[in-house]
């Protein structure tokens, strides 16, 4: 997919810029651009670290699994019908943790062991069960307490208030994770019935 | 003073607190962690010198302005900045990709306007969709997602459009 991004995009300031003369732009552009990387990446790397080595105390200390269990009555909600002392929603409940404190690191293993749980439980099908779309779904829609890289570069930037935004994250991500479980539940009962016939009908040309 | 200047200082000091009560190691734990985010911050550099370069000449060209200027009547009506848009188009497909723009964006309208902020709520209230998808169920036999494409992206446009209504809410214009 990105290799897609990437070259239309040069192939495409390349072409633009013949057309509106501007080859030179383009080219102090691409000299110049790849050295700002580093700069951006020196003014992250240690607010990254900083909050990795805090959120690493706070997993140690237990502090996180008070979260987790805030977390409980929200997943039982979300994931109907699965044991809530399974592995399974262990691992759910402890990558919703992870994502709300803005551990993107430790959310991506947990999630991916509740996914490989729950394939278990999915028999190895090849259709997604309705666990499985929603802790996906769940994942793609952030929910973040404290953002802090994007704290981090407004502050870079000169905010007077780097951490002014975060009700207004708080909120715009309530409504984006609730649009999209809305968007689930809705086509749940609607998509069911298609899916089972399209599987049929892969197995019909499977037999052919 | 703000409300939100107190967020960070107390954080830091209730798992500095609450880490020394349960007896754990506080400065080595935190510098274990603090490797662990060093690590990322290295594994993203090379992405970010691809990007910021592919994009930095995507500017530089005038083609980003066309395409912009193209998308702005639609992005208008729903009352979300169009110098934003190029950064909404992003956000679903490349996390640092998304990271460059909102930089640009933070150092051309600065982060206390009303497109820094809405750029600002914009990236701490999506994800990159796509990635996501892809490595969730790379773990697992599933080829048939089902509904899960349409609503991860319903959900990052109701982000969009949430980030333009909540800036306007909570910090005014």
């Amino acid at each position: 997919m990105m290799k897609w991004v990437f070259s239309a995009l040069i192939l495409l300031s390349v072409v633009f810029g013949m057309m509106n003369g501007q080859m030179s732009e383009v080219t102090n552009a691409a000299l110049e651009e790849c050295s700002t990387a580093v700069t951006l990446f020196l003014s992250l790397v240690g607010v990254m670290a900083l909050w990795s080595g805090l959120m690493n105390v706070a997993v140690k200390s237990g502090a996180t699994n008070f979260i987790t269990r805030l977390f409980r009555p929200i997943a039982k909600l979300l994931f109907k019908g699965l044991d809530p002392n399974s592995k399974a929603f262990q691992a759910i409940s402890m990558n919703m943790t992870a994502n709300l404190l803005g551990l993107g690191n430790a959310a991506t293993p947990l999630g991916l062991e509740a996914m490989s749980e729950l394939e278990k439980e999915n028999k190895g099908s090849k259709i997604a069960s309705n666990h499985m779309v929603m802790l996906v779904v769940i994942n793609t829609a952030s929910i973040q307490l404290i953002p802090t890289t994007i704290a981090a570069l407004r502050l870079k930037h000169g905010s007077a208030s780097p951490f002014e935004i975060i009700p207004a994250i708080l909120l715009a991500s309530i409504f984006s994770v609730i649009s999209a479980v809305l968007i689930v539940i809705a086509f749940r009962k609607t998509g069911l019935k298609k899916d089972a016939q399209d599987n049929f009908t892969e197995n019909g040309k499977e037999q052919k | 003073m703000r409300l939100t200047d107190f967020i960070i200082p107390l954080m830091i000091s209730f798992i500095l607190i609450h880490g020394l009560v349960k007896g754990v190691d506080v400065f080595n734990e935190f510098l274990d962690g603090a490797k662990d985010g060093l690590m990322i911050g290295v594994k993203i550099l090379p992405a970010l010198v691809a990007l910021m370069t592919c994009m930095g000449m995507f500017k530089a060209s005038g083609a980003l302005d066309v395409l912009t200027y193209a998308i702005s009547p639609l992005s208008s009506a729903i009352g979300f900045p169009p110098e934003c848009v190029p950064l909404a188009l992003l956000r679903p497909l490349s996390g640092s990709g998304a990271l460059v723009l909102f930089e640009g964006v933070l150092s051309e309208h600065g982060p206390d306007s009303f497109i820094g902020r809405v750029a600002s709520v914009l990236m701490g209230s999506t994800e990159t969709t796509f990635y996501t998808i892809a490595i969730y169920f790379g773990v697992t036999k599933v080829t048939r997602t089902r509904q899960c494409l349409a609503a991860a992206i319903t959900a990052d446009f109701a982000g969009f459009i949430a980030s333009a209504i909540t800036v306007r809410l909570f910090l005014g214009i």
